[in-house]
């Protein structure tokens, strides 16, 4: 166990218990005393907290590179260098041809503007409502289990069961393994961020994976991201495989652990706020404006950018290769732009939240995670209107780069 | 004469899609999420001041303003 934390402007950890536990004081204390924050923990980063701070460094992409989004770096173990540099020389090169990362979440310009192109417009509003009807199938299909049993757990029966599947119908893979990728998933951007081993293990995974899938679908497209992505041309060219493979990569890991978060956060939520409930309930309207309030106060995702050269900001150098942990859920509760940021007003008419990020990298499944948060609330709520937590005190939250309740028992009227 | 219209700054503009969320009779956006006042972007009404107030409050991006327009 990492030493604890005295100072949290000097020497915070995201990681630790606390933190994930209950972040809200620690970012009050860190955006009023020291606003961007810097920690030599988990190989060091420095941490904005105000709004506008978030603002202005999410804009600077010339020198806050994307290139690397996770603050943790991992370094390759001894024996994984050791068997690449055993390899032929074909596998190597092949290994090179493929490490494109994930685009484009991990790409800057020039790349990042048709790769996003490219991504954007399967996850338009238009596109994402095709998927609308199966998704409130899918959650009926989900409390069908657990309504008559009088307890379900939040987390684990409904939030993290939603956005694997719904991933896997974009992706047109097989549903019945939402439960592997969810493992993988974890695996990679979860519990991996402190165990290399994991980590690299799960991509390796996912990676494989995804490679057999592309293969598949260059044999037999079908009506999915997959194929559409194999028929896209840029520049009159095909779009490179392993570019695809990093796509696709993206598309299964950044939309299922973010999503499942923010599902599982709006079910605690309203958990404990009854009047919440009732206003969803009998204002069928509100819905839009309360997904975009429950955003706003319980972001789930912390993404990282990597300093490509020596810079300032606010009077403070940032040297080149440093990590900045891009800390949009605490800009979502600075006061200086939300009034009375810490209470969830579902009527809340000024809410330029930032949970999506904000600038060139704006989240591609935001439309997507906002269809699945309405829907799961909604079938939740029609067949689940009265329920609380069975045990507030055994909630777990996952925490460091991406929050959002893990195990969550809630009972209910059967 | 002058009119109020709603503006939309294609530079800055990252297709959040809130704008066309809350007031899609004023508001397009196409495949990419990119907004663009429907017509003229003319603001006829207090409530459509109103709601294209609303836009530009919302807008992460900043990319809307409410201007006066000669007629």
């Amino acid at each position: 166990m990492a030493e604890p934390v005295k100072e949290w402007t000097t020497d915070y950890d995201i990681f630790s218990r606390e933190y994930i536990r209950d972040p809200f004081p620690i970012w009050d204390t860190v955006r009023e005393t020291c606003p961007v924050a810097h920690t030599d923990r988990w190989g060091g980063s420095f941490m904005p907290t105000r709004y506008e701070d978030l603002f202005n460094i999410a804009k600077d992409i010339e020198h806050f590179s994307s290139r690397n989004v996770l603050v943790a770096d991992v370094m390759p173990t001894p024996e994984q260098i050791e068997r690449e540099q055993n390899m032929a020389e074909e596998d190597q090169e092949l290994i090179q041809q493929y490490n494109v990362g994930a685009p484009p979440i991990t790409s800057d310009p020039p790349v990042h503007t048709w790769a996003r192109k490219l991504l954007l417009p399967p996850f338009s509003v238009t596109t994402v409502a095709k998927y609308e009807a199966e998704t409130r199938e899918l959650c009926n299909e989900l409390i069908d289990k657990f309504i008559n049993e009088g307890r379900a757990d939040g987390a684990v029966d409904y939030a993290q069961q939603i956005p694997p599947r719904v991933i896997a119908s974009i992706l047109g893979i097989n549903k019945d393994d939402a439960d592997t990728f969810t493992g993988w998933v974890r695996g990679f951007l979860e519990l991996g961020l402190t165990d290399p081993e994991l980590r690299e293990q799960s991509a390796r995974s996912i990676f494989e994976f995804m490679v057999g899938e592309v293969q598949q679908r260059k044999e037999q497209p079908g009506d999915d991201l997959i194929s559409y992505l194999l028929a896209q041309k840029v520049d009159g060219e095909p779009v490179p495989e392993p570019h695809i493979v990093g796509t696709c990569f993206l598309t299964l890991v950044a939309g299922i652990d973010t999503t499942w978060s923010s599902i599982g956060s709006a079910i605690w939520h309203l958990a404990q706020h009854p009047e919440h409930r009732k206003q969803i309930i009998e204002e069928p309207g509100l819905i839009d404006n309360a997904v975009e309030e429950l955003l706003r106060a319980y972001s789930p995702v912390t993404m990282a950018r990597y300093v490509a050269s020596d810079t300032e900001y606010a009077g403070c150098p940032i040297p080149e290769g440093s990590k900045v942990l891009m800390n949009f859920p605490a800009a979502n509760r600075d006061p200086r732009v939300f009034d009375d940021p810490d209470v969830v007003d579902l009527h809340r008419a000024k809410n330029p939240h930032i949970a999506f990020g904000v600038g060139i990298h704006r989240c591609a499944g935001s439309n997507l995670a906002r269809m699945e948060m309405k829907v799961s609330i909604q079938e939740w709520l029609k067949r689940i209107p009265d329920y609380g937590l069975e045990d507030p005190d055994a909630v777990t939250w996952a925490g460091g780069q991406v929050r959002g309740p893990r195990k969550m028992g809630v009972v209910f009227p059967s | 004469m002058t009119v109020k219209k709603v503006r939309v700054d294609s530079e800055k503009c990252q297709g959040h899609n809130r704008c066309y969320a809350m007031a899609p009779g004023m508001f397009q956006v196409d495949e990419y999420g990119y907004a663009t006042p429907r017509g003229e972007g003319i603001l006829a009404s207090e409530a459509d001041l109103e709601l294209a107030r609303r836009a530009v409050e919302n807008c992460p991006e900043r990319a809307i303003e409410v201007v006066e327009d000669e007629g």
